[in-house]
C-alpha cells in the first residue's frame, strides 16, 4: 500500500508541478520532491526464485543497506522455499531476511502480487515471461533489474522495446544482466575502441562453446506443463535455445564493440550429440554470420557438446588493431601488444584483485546508487536489441535462410502465449514416444 | 642444517632400498574409455615436514619443522587433466564398469557416488582442455572424483593428506624446492606468474622431481584432504607423527599445496601452504553457490593417491565424505 501512496505522490507532484510551480516551490524544496527514493527504505520483490534470482537478490541486498526483501514469486512454491533458505544461509544472521509466508506467491500470476509490494523488482524467471513481467513492473512505476535474455520471440521483443520507452519517460532505472557492461576489463577495452586505438572493427569471432547445462528429468505424476516449466532450458517458448540464453552475452559484446546491430544473419546448426528424450527441442550447436551496415562481419558460434574445445570469449579485428577480450589485450597490426588490461580478475596470493569488482555485484551497486541519486540507467533497449540479434541468429539456423533485421523485428512469430495458467496446454507437445518437433533447416519456415 | 639434511636423506635411502617389484609404477585404465592415469610409486619413509625460519620467505604456518613418518603409496605422475575430470562430470561411462572390477580394494556401487553438476560458465576460461589440468573444482568435487574412480576400478583412490603431499613433493630433499634452494632454477621445473603468461600449461612439460612427479611445484595448486590448520605443527613439535591428517569439520579453510601459475616463486616452495576460502566462489552468480565449482579459483586442481595398504571399507568412507 505504501508504494501506491508513493506513486500517487509522484503523480501528484508531476501534475502539480506543471500546473502550480510557483506555489509548490514556495512550500517545498524541489530537490526533495524530485527523488522520493533518496533515503527511504527500498522494498524489493523477487520474481523467479531459481539460483540466479536468489543470487541477484543477495547482490541487491548487499548493494544497499537500507533495503528489504518483501515478496517472492515463482511458479512453484518449493522453489520459493529453497531460494529463501539459500538467501538466509548466505547472510547467516548478519542481515535479517524475513518474508511473510503470505507474501510468498506461487503460480503464473504471482508476479503481480509481488511486484505490487515493491519499489524495486528483480525479474529472473525463464526469459519467455520477461516481456509481461517487465510491462507490469513499469506500468506500476517500479525500478527493475532483469536478467537476459528479455524475450524468446519478436512479439515479446516489440513489447519490451515499447515498455523501455515508457520506462525512460518515467525516469525508472532498468538494469539488464548483461554483466560484461559492468565488468572493468570490458569497459576498459571499450573505452580504447572508442578512442580509435583499434580503428573501425571489421570482423570478429564470438564464442560460447561449452559442455551444456543442467537437465531435469521427467518425474512420475508431472503434467506436461509442469515438466516443461521444470526442464525449461530445453523448450523454446520458455528459453529460446542456448544461442539466446547463454550466447547472447557474446553477441551483445559484438554489437557493443562494433557499435550497432546487424542488418542480416545466415547460419547453420543442429542437434548432433545432445539429442535425448530429456533434451526437448533445442539445438546443441549454432554457427551464424552476422553482417553489419558498415560491412563488418561477426562469426558467432555456440555449442553444448561435451569433450570438445571449450571457449567463451570474443575477438575483434579492426582497421588499426585487434582485440582479445579473454586476454584483455589490444594488438597493433604487426601483432605487438599496445594495451594490456592489467587487472587480474581472480583472487590469488600474489596477484591482488584489481579487476574492478565482481560484475554481478557492480550491476546492482550501480542500480541502487542511480535510484538513490535520482539518475536513470536505461539498459532495456540494448538488451532487447541484443536479444533480437540472437533470435535472428536462431531464425537463420532453424530455417537455413538469410534473415534480415527488419524481418526479425517485424516477425509475427510468437512462442510465448499471452496468458498461462496451470490448466493451459503448453505451446509444444511431445509425440507418442515423448519426442518434440525439431526444426529442420531448409524446411522449417522462418521459425 | 647440513648435518640434518644428510640424516634425512639417509633415512629416505634406507627405505628406498626395500622396494620390491610389486611397488612399481603402473597405468590405471578406466573402463569405457582409453584414458589412463600414470601412477608413480612413492616409498614410505620419514621426513622433516615444514620449513625452518631460516628459509627465505618462510611463513609462520610452515613451522616448527617436525618429523613425520609416511606409509608407502602411489601418486598420480601428473595433475588430473580435463579429459579425466570430464569423465566424472559427464558420468556417461558408469554403465561400462565390468561386473568384476579390476581391483579388490573397493566394492561400492558407482550409482551411489554423487555427481558434480555441470557448471553454467565455461570453467577452463579458454586456457585449454586437452592435456591441461582440470581446475576450479571444490575439494568436495575432487574427493568425489576419487570415490567415483575407486568405484569404477576397484582400487582405492583418494586425495593426498597434506603430509603425504609434502613428502612426495620433497622426494627426499630438505631444501626450499625439490631441486635445491636456488629459485632461479625454478623455470626448469615449474610454471609460476613469471613464466606462465597468464594461463596454466599442459601437464608434464617441465622436469619432474626425484620421485618422477611433474608439476608438484606450480602450474595448478593441488587439493589435499586436510583442514588448513596454521598452528597444527606446534602440536607435533619434538615428536614423530605417523601419517598425520587433520580432518576438516567445516568447508573452509582446507589446505592446498604447491602454488600455481598465478603465484610468485616463493609460493611454490615445498613447505608453502594455502587455505581455501569462501572468496573462491565470489563470482558464482547463483544462490546457493555451487557445491562443485569455485568460479574464482582457476589456480586450483588436484592429483590422486592410492595407499599401498588400502583402508578398511569403514575407513574408506572417512576419505570420501
Amino acid at each position: 500500500m505504501k508504494s501506491n501512496e508513493n506513486l500517487t505522490r509522484r503523480n501528484f507532484v508531476k501534475r502539480t508541478t506543471l500546473a502550480t510551480t510557483g506555489i509548490l516551490s514556495a512550500t517545498l524544496p524541489i530537490d526533495a520532491m524530485a527523488n522520493v527514493y533518496a533515503e527511504k527504505k527500498l522494498k524489493i520483490a523477487l520474481v523467479g526464485c531459481g539460483g540466479r534470482g536468489s543470487g541477484a537478490i543477495v547482490q541487491a541486498l548487499t548493494a544497499d543497506e537500507n533495503t528489504e526483501l518483501v515478496a517472492m514469486a515463482d511458479a512453484f512454491p518449493d522453489r520459493i522455499e529453497k531460494s529463501l533458505a539459500g538467501i538466509q544461509e548466505h547472510f547467516d544472521g548478519v542481515k535479517k531476511i524475513k518474508v511473510n509466508p503470505k507474501h510468498r506467491f506461487s503460480g503464473f500470476d504471482a508476479y503481480k502480487k509481488a511486484i505490487d509490494m515493491a519499489d524495486v523488482v528483480i525479474l529472473t524467471t525463464p526469459p519467455g515471461f520477461r516481456p509481461y513481467h517487465f510491462e507490469y513492473a513499469i506500468a506500476n512505476d517500479k525500478h527493475v533489474f532483469m536478467e537476459k535474455p528479455l524475450a524468446t520471440d519478436p512479439v515479446g521483443i516489440r513489447k519490451v522495446l515499447e515498455v523501455a520507452k515508457i520506462a525512460k519517460q518515467k525516469k525508472l532505472n532498468v538494469v539488464v544482466g548483461l554483466q560484461r557492461h559492468y565488468q572493468k576489463k570490458y569497459t576498459d577495452l571499450y573505452a580504447r575502441i572508442q578512442d580509435g586505438q583499434v580503428g573501425k572493427i571489421m570482423s570478429g569471432q564470438v564464442y560460447w562453446n561449452g559442455r551444456g547445462v543442467w537437465v531435469r528429468e521427467r518425474q512420475a505424476g508431472q503434467t506436461e506443463l509442469e515438466y516443461q516449466m521444470r526442464n525449461w532450458y530445453y523448450f523454446n517458448w520458455l528459453c529460446g535455445d542456448h544461442i539466446l540464453e547463454q550466447h547472447i552475452h557474446n553477441i551483445d559484446v559484438a554489437n557493443w564493440f562494433v557499435g550497432g546491430y546487424p542488418t542480416e544473419a545466415q547460419g547453420m546448426g543442429g542437434r548432433e550429440v545432445r539429442n535425448g528424450i530429456d533434451h526437448g527441442e533445442i539445438f546443441d550447436h549454432h554457427f551464424v554470420e552476422f553482417s553489419y551496415a558498415n560491412g563488418a562481419v561477426i562469426s558467432s558460434q555456440c555449442r553444448h557438446q561435451t569433450g570438445c574445445m571449450n571457449k567463451v570469449e570474443e575477438n575483434f579485428q579492426g582497421t588499426k588493431g585487434t582485440v582479445s577480450t579473454r586476454k584483455g589485450t589490444i594488438k597493433n597490426l604487426d601483432g605487438d601488444v599496445s594495451y594490456n588490461y592489467s587487472g587480474i580478475e581472480n583472487p590469488s596470493s600474489s596477484m591482488k584483485n584489481k579487476g574492478g569488482g565482481n560484475p554481478y555485484q557492480v550491476e546492482h551497486d550501480k542500480l541502487f546508487a542511480s535510484i538513490r541519486n535520482g539518475e536513470v540507467i536505461a539498459d532495456a533497449e540494448n538488451g532487447a536489441k541484443s536479444t533480437l540479434t540472437a533470435i535472428m541468429g536462431r531464425m537463420a539456423t532453424y530455417s537455413g535462410k538469410v534473415i534480415t533485421w527488419d524481418q526479425a523485428l517485424n516477425s509475427d512469430l510468437q512462442l510465448m502465449p499471452e496468458m498461462m495458467t496451470w490448466g493451459s496446454t503448453p505451446p509444444t507437445l511431445p509425440d507418442s514416444e515423448g519426442r518434440y518437433k525439431i526444426p529442420v533447416p531448409g524446411k522449417t519456415k522462418f521459425y | 642444517m647440513i648435518y640434518k639434511t644428510v640424516i634425512i636423506f639417509a633415512i629416505f635411502l634406507s627405505f628406498n632400498q626395500t622396494i620390491d617389484l610389486n611397488e612399481a609404477p603402473y597405468k590405471q585404465s578406466i573402463p569405457g574409455t582409453s584414458e589412463k592415469i600414470d601412477m608413480v610409486y612413492v616409498p614410505g619413509g620419514s621426513f622433516m615436514m615444514g620449513s625452518p625460519k631460516s628459509e627465505k620467505n618462510h611463513f609462520g604456518d610452515e613451522g616448527p619443522q617436525h618429523e613425520v613418518e609416511i606409509a608407502p603409496f602411489w601418486m598420480g605422475k601428473y595433475e588430473i587433466t580435463w579429459e579425466l575430470y570430464e569423465l566424472f562430470v559427464a558420468r556417461e561411462i558408469d554403465n561400462k564398469k565390468p561386473e568384476k572390477a579390476e581391483g579388490n580394494d573397493v566394492a561400492i556401487d558407482v550409482d551411489g557416488v554423487s555427481g558434480a553438476t555441470a557448471p553454467y560458465t565455461e570453467m577452463s576460461f579458454g586456457m585449454g582442455t586437452e592435456g591441461y589440468p582440470a581446475i576450479c573444482m571444490t575439494q568436495l568435487a575432487a574427493v568425489k572424483f576419487c570415490k567415483w574412480l575407486s568405484a569404477m576400478t576397484g582400487n582405492f583412490y583418494r586425495l593426498p593428506t597434506e603430509a603425504e603431499w609434502e613428502y612426495a613433493c620433497r622426494a627426499g630433499t630438505n631444501s626450499a624446492y625439490s631441486f635445491g634452494d636456488d629459485a632461479s632454477l625454478l623455470d626448469e621445473y615449474a610454471w609460476h606468474d613469471g613464466n606462465s603468461n597468464g594461463a596454466y600449461k599442459k601437464v608434464g612439460v617441465k622436469k619432474p622431481n626425484p620421485f618422477g612427479l611433474h608439476d608438484m611445484h606450480g602450474n595448478v595448486s593441488e587439493w589435499t584432504l586436510d583442514k588448513y590448520a596454521p598452528t597444527e605443527y606446534k602440536s607435533r613439535k619434538r615428536k614423530k607423527s605417523i601419517n598425520p591428517y587433520v580432518q576438516p569439520t567445516k568447508t573452509y579453510p582446507k589446505s592446498v599445496r604447491g602454488g600455481a601459475w598465478t603465484d610468485s616463486k616463493s609460493r611454490l616452495r615445498s613447505a608453502a601452504r594455502r587455505p581455501s576460502s569462501k572468496q573462491w566462489k565470489k563470482r558464482d552468480p547463483q544462490i546457493p553457490k555451487s557445491l562443485w565449482w569455485h568460479t574464482d579459483a582457476p589456480f586450483v586442481g588436484f592429483r590422486i593417491v592410492r595407499p599401498e595398504t588400502p583402508p578398511s571399507p569403514e575407513e574408506q568412507k572417512l576419505y570420501w565424505n
